[in-house]
């Protein structure tokens, strides 16, 4: 059964990273927000797994400010 | 207009006549699509009821109109399946368009070998009148009293007690079971004091037909943010006698009874049909709610159709749900009335049929929310699902304008043996048996009234309490009910659900799958 990776998985992390950024560069807020929205869909249909997905959810609701 | 409605006679009822009335087996309150056919299927059953309406017209406005191929087959079993498909506008292809480029398009029946269609158009009031045709052919064993209106009723621990309103003053009748067939706002319901729970969208509709002559293909159009309606939805739906079926999302602002007046209608429709002449033939305004009972059975009185549950109507799944309640207490009904089986069996049409309705309420409700999302994430997500769609084929079947009635498969049901085969997944226990060709005619109209032992390769055989049907697969028939197997037994229940199936014949097995599925 697949479960999330949580662990370090992209070999290049801080050039994906930069590519993220470079990604929003220039969006106004709503722009940016539109792009993620996508951007979610995309990765979340290349995942797949009902599992997988869930605790990624999980994972998203259970982290940054209360 | 295109329809003209015919008033059907009132005939004092026998208790104001001084004659006797009574005690009927069964009372079904509500002449709608589904009361019609309950009291069709319980008299093809042999079972007499008396079925009473308030009204005495046939649906005023058309309403439903998209019925599925799986009420089709059902009112073929109930003798108005041929007649419905001749006069409907037959179609399987829905279109999406979002502005005016279109994103995708589905077939909701891509293979041959079904007698029925995936879906016919057909105004509800041509429905009704068919129901109530044939329900005059059963003058002995269905008592159709039009202008009786139920104004309440109580238990009486075996039966039930119902009081009516009609012309000629009140009366009183008693039944073994009284079933509510008296739609949204039912009375039934309201005199019993029970919860109606459920979800409102914060959303309005204009529903209107309007008549119009035009070569618009028989699909199903749906736009988001069309040019001509602008930032929100549209639907069009073609009927019978050059009627199309219009829906306009208006949002949760508008004033319901502004936008019915004509000279706010009027411009709506031009914007969207262009120069050609129309009339408006009825319209409406409507906000939509997804609601169900606990539960459909209570004690004698049993709820069927819309009194049941209701949902918005992107997925044409109210009528057709309910068709499938009837379709799935009828026989059981029968076979409690007429003591081969318990009042048990009664408990699985409440567990089946609440099943299918919160799969219809389940879709529904995604579909509703899909097309009126709260601002915020809501919108944001569905902005990011159409835009998507234009590249991405994934996204497209993201994308929800309604996911059209497809038959409830009763998985889990109490009634269902364990499936221990290795046969296809579309004939498993709990699915409706699907259709396919045979003999020149068709599967589906092969199946006894009762249960029946579908055979497949293999020979004859006799069983108690059920008809045999012996067939020689071809192709269609191996990849529904065979897969990889040589032979097949299929164990069909009298509203065409499979409850058991085999590889190998074993009586033993045969007669206890029969009672499980008789709920002993
Ligand atoms: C705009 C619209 C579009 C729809 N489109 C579709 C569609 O495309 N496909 C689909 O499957 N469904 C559709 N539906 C839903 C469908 O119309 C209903 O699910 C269906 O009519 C339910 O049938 P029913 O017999 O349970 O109830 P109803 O049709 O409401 O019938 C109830 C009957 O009971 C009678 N009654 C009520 N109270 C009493 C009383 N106290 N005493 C005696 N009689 C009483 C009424 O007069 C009526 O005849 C649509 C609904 C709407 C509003």
């Amino acid at each position: 059964m697949a479960t999330l990776i949580d662990t370090p998985n992209i070999d290049d992390r801080d050039g994906f990273y930069q590519d993220l950024l470079a990604a929003h560069g220039g969006l106004d807020e709503s722009q940016s927000h539109a792009l993620n929205a996508r951007l979610v869909l995309i990765l979340a249909n290349h995942i797949g797994n009902q599992q997988v997905l869930g605790e990624a959810l999980d994972l998203a609701k259970n982290t940054g400010p209360a | 207009m295109p329809y003209t409605y015919q008033e059907f006679a009132y005939n004092t009822p026998p208790a104001l006549r001084g004659e006797p009335d009574g005690p009927h087996q069964v009372a079904i309150i509500g002449a709608g699509p589904i009361g019609l056919a309950m009291a069709i299927d319980l008299a093809q059953r042999g079972v007499a009821s008396v079925l009473l309406d308030d009204n005495n017209v046939v649906s005023v406005g058309s309403r439903a109109i998209c019925w599925a191929k799986r009420s089709l087959e059902i009112l073929d079993r109930l003798g108005v399946g041929e007649r419905m498909v001749e006069k409907g506008v037959t179609w399987k292809l829905g279109r999406l368009y979002r502005g005016d480029a279109e994103v995708y398009n589905f077939d909701l029946l891509p293979e041959a070998g079904h007698q029925m269609p995936a879906f016919i158009n057909l105004q509800q009031y041509y429905v009704e009148e068919y129901l109530i045709e044939r329900c005059r052919q059963f003058p002995d064993l269905i008592d159709l009293r039009f202008k009786n209106k139920l104004e309440d009723l109580s238990q009486t621990g075996d039966g039930v007690r119902a009081r009516f309103e009609t012309p000629d003053g009140p009366y009183e009748l008693e039944a073994s079971y009284l079933i509510a067939c008296d739609g949204a706002n039912s009375t039934v319901r309201k005199s019993m004091g029970l919860e109606f729970a459920g979800t409102l969208f914060e959303e309005r509709f204009l529903i209107t037909d309007i008549v119009m002559k035009a070569d618009f293909p028989s699909e199903r159009r749906f736009w988001f943010e069309p040019p001509f309606h602008a930032g929100q939805s549209a639907l069009l739906h073609k009927q019978p006698d050059d009627v199309y079926r219009i829906d306009l999302q208006l949002g949760w602002d508008a004033d319901p009874e502004e936008e019915r007046k004509p000279e706010n209608v009027i411009p709506r429709i031009e914007r969207m049909v262009g120069d050609r002449p129309f009339e408006i033939d009825w319209v409406s305004v409507y906000t939509f709610q997804c609601r169900r009972l606990e539960r459909f059975v209570h004690d004698r009185v049993l709820f069927v159709g819309d009194s049941a549950h209701i949902v918005s109507p992107f997925g044409a799944r109210g009528g057709n749900g309910g068709i499938q309640d009837l379709d799935n207490l009828g026989w059981k009904l029968a076979a409690v009335l007429d003591g081969s089986a318990g009042p048990q069996l009664l408990q699985s049409y409440d567990s089946e049929r609440t099943y299918g309705a919160d799969e219809n309420i389940l879709n529904s409700s995604r579909s509703t929310n899909f097309m009126s999302p709260k601002p915020g994430a809501e919108s944001l997500f569905r902005e990011a699902v159409l835009d998507l769609a234009a590249k991405a084929p994934f996204a497209r079947l993201m994308v929800n304008s309604g996911r059209l009635s497809v038959p409830c498969v009763l998985d889990g049901s109490a009634l269902n043996s364990a499936d221990t085969s290795d046969l296809p997944a579309v004939s498993r226990p709990g699915a409706s048996l699907p259709d396919a060709p045979l003999d020149g005619g068709w599967l589906l109209n092969r199946l006894g009234p009762d249960f029946t032992l579908l055979i497949l390769n293999a020979e004859p055989r006799r069983v108690e309490g059920a008809q045999t049907v012996c067939v020689t697969a071809d192709e269609t028939m191996a990849e529904r009910f065979l897969g990889a197997a040589e032979q097949a037994f299929y164990l069909v229940r009298p509203d065409q659900h499979v409850a058991a199936r085999w590889t190998t014949f074993d009586a033993g097995a045969v007669a206890a799958a029969l009672r499980k599925a008789k709920g002993f």
